[in-house]
């Protein structure tokens, strides 16, 4: 809790105030809350579309480094920067097609879960001391339920479209990712036992003296490289991805799913992959906290110029880097090793992590 | 204010959803013939009904889930107030866990984590 003062200075918490002490003064107090209601509204769909557009590039990008080729370059100038936005454009004036013999209520119902869950994680996310949208004392609870309606639409999707490879798909994925819950939810538990709140923006305060990879030094490494996996698992990512495994299941639960309706599950699954880096780099590598070391406070006062929203978004797109070469790495598993890996591996080591970090802190042995 | 934000959310959610897909419906082709409505699967027709029964192993996993993921939803309140419970909170959660753990291990002798 030592120089504190220029992080105050980035937040902008007062500036949100300030906004709507002059709205109200001009208008009555719903208009005024409508506006607001509307701006966040709009910031959300814009900052969730230009995310996705920057994911898929340097997905693109990475892949193609990784497999020695260049990746999109013909399209808008040197680097071929308006492949992706191309595309977008390009599905959305693809035909949605109704398929018969569906189940045509829940079939247009799961992508608009998909996204609602997304949606929901995506606004917990603190960018910035003050710049969060949703803000509540179980905020990294409520990440882990809402997180879980994602699974719901996946079920629906491949249970929905009647055909084969789609259920298949569906409930490989619906296993898969409850199973991983579990590891997500011991690791999440422990770095709350870490900090002491819930609250998502209470976790990054309390990372102002070190990160906590730093302060639970042991047990909060193990914890982070559990959870990186698990949160591959449940973005449907990197080796386990073998709910929509090409060679056996053309696309998996979204293989009956055309134009904009397909783009909702491609739209959603790179978002998923931003919201675990970010759930990731708010848990254990301080969130938007700048990197501190206890006792050298000129470094921690140089280290504090830099704004919150930098150091957050560095480091989840550092994570996202992460992920997408574990992805362009690693060869496929089959369901029977993804199960084994998660109830016979991960799920002891995420227990014994917690057992471990919980006599630390207890005892007081974190750093 | 924190209500007003989640109403913003969900409906955010559902204007995205519903702007995309009336853009799509709008500028996208129409045109319907008896074959483009089929499922496509692998490319060939598909044979029979799809909504068929499971196999089972994927229903034993769900269970343990739901069991493990409960002990994860009561171990929540716990891990905020555990500075201020101390060791005697630290024996009570040990006990808990040791609960939970023989119920894992009781789970894996009996083969229930074998996938067959």
């Amino acid at each position: 809790m030592n120089n504190n003062s220029f992080l105050d200075y980035y937040n902008i918490q007062d500036l949100n105030m300030a906004i709507h002490e002059a709205l109200l003064g001009v208008m009555p107090q719903w208009l005024a809350i409508l506006l607001e209601g509307l701006a966040v509204g709009l910031l959300i769909i814009v900052l969730y579309a230009v995310l996705a557009i920057i994911l898929i590039y340097m997905e693109r990008k990475v892949c193609a480094r990784f497999q020695c080729r260049i990746g999109p370059n013909r399209v808008g100038g040197k680097g071929g920067l308006l492949q992706v936005p191309a595309d977008v454009l390009k599905i959305l004036t693809k035909e949605i097609i109704s398929l018969k013999g569906s189940d045509r209520f829940l079939y247009n119902l799961a992508p608009f879960l998909v996204i609602l869950a997304s949606i929901f994680t995506f606004s917990c996310l603190p960018w910035n001391k003050g710049a969060e949208i949703l803000r509540m004392n179980i905020g990294i609870f409520f990440v882990l339920a809402a997180s879980s309606i994602g699974v719901l639409g996946i079920l629906l999707a491949g249970w929905s479209s009647n055909s084969k490879y789609t259920i298949i798909g569906a409930v490989r994925s619906g296993a898969m990712i409850i199973s991983y819950e579990l590891s997500i939810g011991l690791t999440v538990l422990t770095m709350v036992l870490l900090s002491g709140t819930m609250d998502i923006q209470d976790i990054v305060m309390s990372q102002d003296r070190m990160w906590n990879i730093f302060q639970g030094h042991l047990p909060a490494v193990a914890a982070f490289i559990v959870y990186l996996i698990a949160g591959n698992a449940e973005a449907n990512r990197g080796p386990f991805d073998l709910a929509e495994a090409e060679q056996e299941l053309t696309a998996g639960y979204h293989t009956e799913y055309s134009g904009m309706h397909f783009g909702f599950f491609y739209l959603a699954e790179y978002l998923n992959l931003f919201i675990t880096s970010g759930i990731a780099v708010t848990l254990f590598l301080g969130g938007w906290m700048p990197l501190h070391f206890p006792g050298l406070d000129g470094f921690n006062a140089v280290m504090d110029y830099i704004p919150g929203v930098i150091w957050f978004v560095g480091k989840t797109f550092l994570v996202v880097f992460l992920l997408m070469w574990i992805r362009w790495t690693f060869p496929r598993l089959r369901i029977d090793q993804v199960l084994t890996l998660e109830w016979k591996y991960l799920m002891p080591l995420s227990l014994l992590i917690l057992l471990i970090m919980t006599v630390c802190v207890v005892f007081g042995i974190t750093l | 204010m924190f209500f007003t934000f989640l109403i913003v959310v969900i409906l955010t959610a559902v204007a995205l959803v519903v702007l995309a897909m009336t853009v799509a419906n709008l500028i996208g082709p129409k045109s319907y013939n008896k074959q483009k409505a089929e499922p496509y699967e692998c490319g060939i027709p598909t044979r029979g009904r799809s909504w068929v029964q499971f196999r089972v192993g994927y229903y034993l996993f769900a269970i343990l889930f739901l069991m493990f993921d409960i002990e994860t939803v009561f171990l929540f309140p716990w891990a905020v107030v555990v500075q201020e419970v101390g060791a005697y909170g630290l024996i009570s959660i040990a006990f808990f866990l040791l609960v939970l753990i023989l119920g894992l291990a009781y789970a894996w002798r009996k083969g229930a984590l074998e996938w067959k």
